[in-house]
C-alpha cells in the first residue's frame, strides 16, 4: 500500500476529518482536523494495510499571516511497506492539541521541543517542560514575531552563581 | 519533608565521557539506576531560527556545524532537500563524488566514535590509531575542499569545484590500506575478553522498542531491523553501488560496535567503487543558471556572467512555493531536512530531523535497571553529537 | 637594582619557567572546536610536547581552560563555576570564533564571546582553527607567562578567596 492509496483509504475511513490531500515533488501530505488527530494516528499505525510504525519527524511551523496560526507536520514511515506519509494539522494560537506520545514514544521529546520553541500545548503529555532552552527563558523563539537576536542581545551578560549570592 | 531512599547524582555537562555538553541526572538505588533524565540544550545555538534570515546558499554553511564529525553529510542532506524543491538534475560525476565524500565522512565519523568509545572504556591505544586514520581522511578531503572540519563543499546544484588531480590517487591508496587497519582494531577489541565483558548484554534494545522510540541508524540495525535510507530510498546514485547492510541481533553495546566496524568496511567498498567508476562530466548542474554560479574565469570575462554571479551570492534564488523532506543515512541515523518555501529567497522554515536527538530519547530505556558503571558504555554506543541534538 | 630585587626577578623567572612548561588544561570542549582540540592532543600534533601532558577532567587539578566551542546562555553558569573552581594561577584560551566573539551565531541563546563571563588571555580565531593554531595559542600563552612580573600573582591562593 503506497502513500497515495493510504490517502484514499484514510479519506474513506474518516471522511469528515480529512481536509486536504496534496502531492508535491512525489510526496503526499494529508491535512486532518486537529480534534481527530488521535483516531487518525491510531488508525494509520494499527491498520494492517498501512502499518505506519515509525514516526520519523514532528515539526512545528508558524504561519503568522494565517489563521489558525500554527501547523504541526508528522512524518510517518512504514517499515513493512517502505513508504512515507506526511500528516499535517493546524492549531490556533492559545489552543492545544492531543499528544501522540503514547502511540509513538518517539513523539515525547519532539512534542517537548515544539512546546519549547513555539509554545503549543499538548494535552496529556507526560512531561511537557522546556527541553532546549533554559527553564527561565521567556518567549518562544521560533515564532515569527521573536527576533533572532533575542530580547537583550546588546546588554552585557550577567551570570550570577548561587554560591556568590 | 519526605526523604528519598534514592541518591541523585549529576553527570555533566562538563564531563569527559558525555561526548559533549550533555547532563544526566541519575537516581540510584545503590549501584542500580532507577531513573535517568537527560538534560540537553547546552549547545542550542538557534540554527533553525538563524536559517530563516539567511539565503539558501548562506544557510548551507550552518549545516556543517550540526553533526560536526561528518560535516559533508549534512551539506549533502540539505542540498538534496533544496534540489528537490527546485527540481534540478545533478550530473553523474557530481553524484558519484558526493557519494565518495559522504562515505569517507562516514568512515571518519565511525573512527572518531570507536576512538572515543574505546577511550571511555579504558582502551586508550585505539584513540591514537583511529585518529591517525582520521587524519589521513581529513587531509584527503582538505585536498579537494580546502578545510578539514567544516568544508561546505557540497553545494546546491553539485559541488563547489572539481577535484584536483592528486585527489583520486590518494583516495585509492587509502582504500587499499584501510581494511588492514580495521583488522588491527578488531584484533585489539573484538575477541578481547575485557571488552566483551564490558559490552555484551549492556543497554539492550529490542527491535520493537527501537521502532517505538523512532531510533534509526546503527542502533536500530544492531537490533535486527534492516532500515537504511541508502537502500530504502536511494539518493545520489546509491543504487549504482554494491554494498551490504550489516545487522546485529541482540541490540546491545557489543552488537552496535560490530555493526559500525562492518559499516566502515562496507563504506570502504563504496569509496573504492566510486573512485574506480567515476565518470567524466561537469561537477555542477548545467541547466540551472539561476542556482549554480558561473566559473570564476567566465565571470571575469563576461559581464552577464558577473552579474549572475553577483545576484546568486547577494540575493540567492527563489524556489517555488511548497514543502519537501529529503533525508540521508548519516553515520548517526536518518538525517532529514524539512524545508518550507514561500517563494522568497530565504527558507520560511528549515526543520532538521536530528538522528542523535531521537536516539538519545531512548537512553533512559536503555540504562534503567542497569549499573551506574555501564552508563558510559551506553552513551558511547548511541554515538551522539550534541551539535545535532541541540542545533 | 638591589640584590633583593635581582634575586626576586630571577626567582620569578624560574617560577614562570616552571609554570609555562607545565600548563595542564581542563577538558572543556563544547562544540566543533573540541574535535580539533582532541586532534591537537593526539599523535600528529602532540600537545604534550608543550607541557600539556594530560587533560584533567577535574578543574581543581588544572591550570588552563581552553574554551573550545560555542558558549550558550544555558551553559554560561556552568562555565563560570568551573572557572571559579580552578586554583590560581590559571589562564584561559578562547579557541575558535564562537569563544572569541560568538562566531556566526548572533542568536538569542549564544554568549557573544566568552570574555563576557571570564577573563581571557589568548584568543585563537578560526572556524575551526587548525590544530596548529591551538599550538600557536599555547606558545603565545607561554610567552605571556614568561613575561609575567613578580607580584602579579600570589604564590599560594585558594578558590573563591581573595586572589588579588
Amino acid at each position: 500500500m503506497d502513500s497515495c492509496m493510504a490517502g484514499d483509504l484514510l479519506k474513506e475511513t474518516f471522511p469528515e476529518a480529512v481536509r486536504d490531500i496534496e502531492e508535491f515533488r512525489r510526496e503526499t501530505s494529508i491535512t486532518v482536523d486537529a480534534g481527530k488527530i488521535r483516531e487518525v494516528m491510531t488508525f494509520l499505525k494499527e491498520n494492517e494495510k498501512l502499518c505506519y510504525d515509525l514516526l520519523l519527524d514532528l515539526a512545528g511551523v508558524d504561519f503568522d499571516d494565517r489563521s489558525p496560526r500554527f501547523m504541526i507536520a508528522y512524518l510517518l514511515h512504514s517499515t513493512k511497506f517502505n513508504n512515507k506519509l506526511r500528516i499535517k494539522t493546524t492549531v490556533a494560537e492559545g489552543a492545544s492539541l492531543d499528544t501522540v506520545s503514547d502511540i509513538w514514544l518517539a513523539a515525547n521529546w519532539m512534542e517537548r521541543e515544539v512546546y519549547d520553541l513555539f509554545g503549543i500545548i499538548f494535552n496529556n503529555h507526560p512531561n511537557l517542560t522546556r527541553i532546549l532552552l533554559p527553564e527561565d527563558f521567556v518567549g518562544y523563539p521560533l515564532r515569527k514575531d521573536f527576533p533572532v537576536k533575542g530580547a537583550d542581545f546588546d546588554q552585557p551578560l550577567q551570570v550570577c552563581l548561587e554560591e556568590e549570592r | 519533608m519526605a526523604e528519598s531512599r534514592y541518591m541523585t547524582i549529576n553527570m555533566g555537562p562538563q564531563h569527559p565521557a558525555t561526548h559533549g555538553v550533555l547532563r544526566l541526572l541519575l537516581e540510584l538505588d545503590g549501584e542500580i539506576i532507577v531513573k535517568a533524565e537527560p538534560h540537553i540544550g547546552y549547545l542550542h545555538r538557534g540554527i533553525e531560527k538563524l536559517s530563516e534570515s539567511m539565503t539558501y546558499p548562506q544557510a548551507l554553511t550552518l549545516t556543517d556545524r550540526l553533526d560536526y564529525t561528518s560535516a559533508l553529510s549534512n551539506n549533502l542532506a540539505y542540498c538534496l532537500a533544496v534540489e528537490k524543491l527546485l527540481d534540478i538534475n545533478i550530473p553523474k560525476r557530481a553524484q558519484y563524488l558526493r557519494v565518495l565524500m559522504a562515505e569517507l565522512q562516514r568512515i571518519a565519523s565511525h573512527l572518531l566514535w570507536v576512538a572515543t568509545h574505546a577511550l571511555d572504556l579504558g582502551a586508550m591505544t585505539l584513540l591514537f590509531y583511529a585518529f591517525r586514520e582520521r587524519e589521513t581522511i581529513l587531509e584527503i578531503l582538505e585536498l579537494a575542499t580546502g578545510a578539514r572540519l567544516t568544508p561546505s563543499f557540497i553545494r546546491i546544484g553539485g559541488l563547489a569545484s572539481d577535484i584536483p588531480a592528486t585527489f583520486l590517487p590518494r583516495v585509492k591508496a587509502f582504500v587499499e590500506d584501510f581494511p588492514r587497519r580495521v583488522d588491527d582494531y578488531e584484533t585489539l577489541l573484538t575477541e578481547n575478553i575485557i571488552w566483551k565483558k564490558r559490552t555484551t548484554n549492556i543497554a539492550p534494545m529490542s527491535a520493537e522498542e527501537c521502532i517505538r522510540y523512532g531510533v534509526t541508524g546503527p542502533v536500530l540495525r544492531a537490533s535486527g531491523v534492516c532500515y537504511d535510507v541508502r537502500k530504502a530510498y536511494p539518493y545520489s546514485s546509491y543504487e549504482d553501488f554494491d554494498f551490504e547492510i550489516p545487522l546485529g541481533s541482540h541490540g546491545d553495546v557489543y552488537d552496535r560496535y560490530l555493526v559500525r566496524l562492518k559499516e566502515m568496511r562496507q563504506s570502504n567498498r563504496i569509496v573504492k567503487q566510486a573512485a574506480e567508476k567515476l565518470p567524466d562530466g561537469p561537477f555542477a548542474a548545467q541547466d540551472a543558471p539561476l542556482v549554480v554560479p558561473p566559473a570564476k574565469e567566465e565571470a571575469g570575462r563576461d559581464i552577464a556572467a558577473l552579474i549572475r554571479h553577483f545576484k546568486i551570492m547577494q540575493e540567492g534564488f527563489r524556489p517555488p512555493c511548497g514543502e519537501v523532506y529529503a533525508s540521508i543515512e548519516s553515520s548517526k541515523g536518518e538525517l532529514g531536512f524539512y524545508l518550507i518555501s514561500d517563494g522568497t529567497n530565504k527558507p520560511y522554515r528549515m526543520r532538521i530531523r536530528p538522528p542523535s536527538f531521537i536516539n538519545l530519547a531512548a537512553l533512559p530505556k536503555m540504562i534503567e535497571g542497569q549499573m551506574v558503571a555501564d552508563v558510559v558504555a551506553a552513551i558511547g554506543s548511541i554515538d551522539i553529537v550534541l551539535g545535532e541534538i541541540d542545533r | 637594582m638591589g640584590v633583593e630585587t635581582a634575586a626576586a626577578a630571577s626567582l620569578q623567572e624560574v617560577i614562570n619557567w616552571a609554570r609555562k612548561n607545565s600548563v595542564w588544561p581542563v577538558t572543556f570542549g563544547l562544540a566543533c572546536c573540541a574535535l580539533e582540540m582532541m586532534v591537537a592532543s593526539s599523535s600528529t600534533y602532540d600537545i604534550a610536547r608543550f607541557g600539556s601532558e594530560v587533560f584533567r577532567p577535574s578543574p581543581r587539578q588544572a591550570d588552563l581552560m581552553i574554551v573550545a566551542g560555542t558558549v550558550t546562555r544555558k551553559m554560561a553558569p556552568m562555565l563560570k563555576r568551573i572557572y571559579e573552581q580552578m586554583p590560581e594561577p590559571k589562564w584561559v584560551i578562547a579557541y575558535g570564533s564562537c569563544a572569541c566573539c560568538g562566531g556566526i551565531f548572533q542568536t538569542y541563546n549564544v554568549v557573544q564571546g566568552v570574555d563576557q563571563i571570564i577573563p581571557v588571555d589568548v584568543y585563537v580565531p578560526g572556524c575551526p582553527p587548525r590544530p596548529e593554531g591551538l599550538l600557536k595559542g599555547i606558545i603565545t600563552l607561554q610567552e605571556k607567562i614568561a613575561a609575567e612580573p613578580a607580584g602579579q600573582r600570589n604564590l599560594v591562593s585558594l578558590p573563591w578567596g581573595n586572589n588579588g
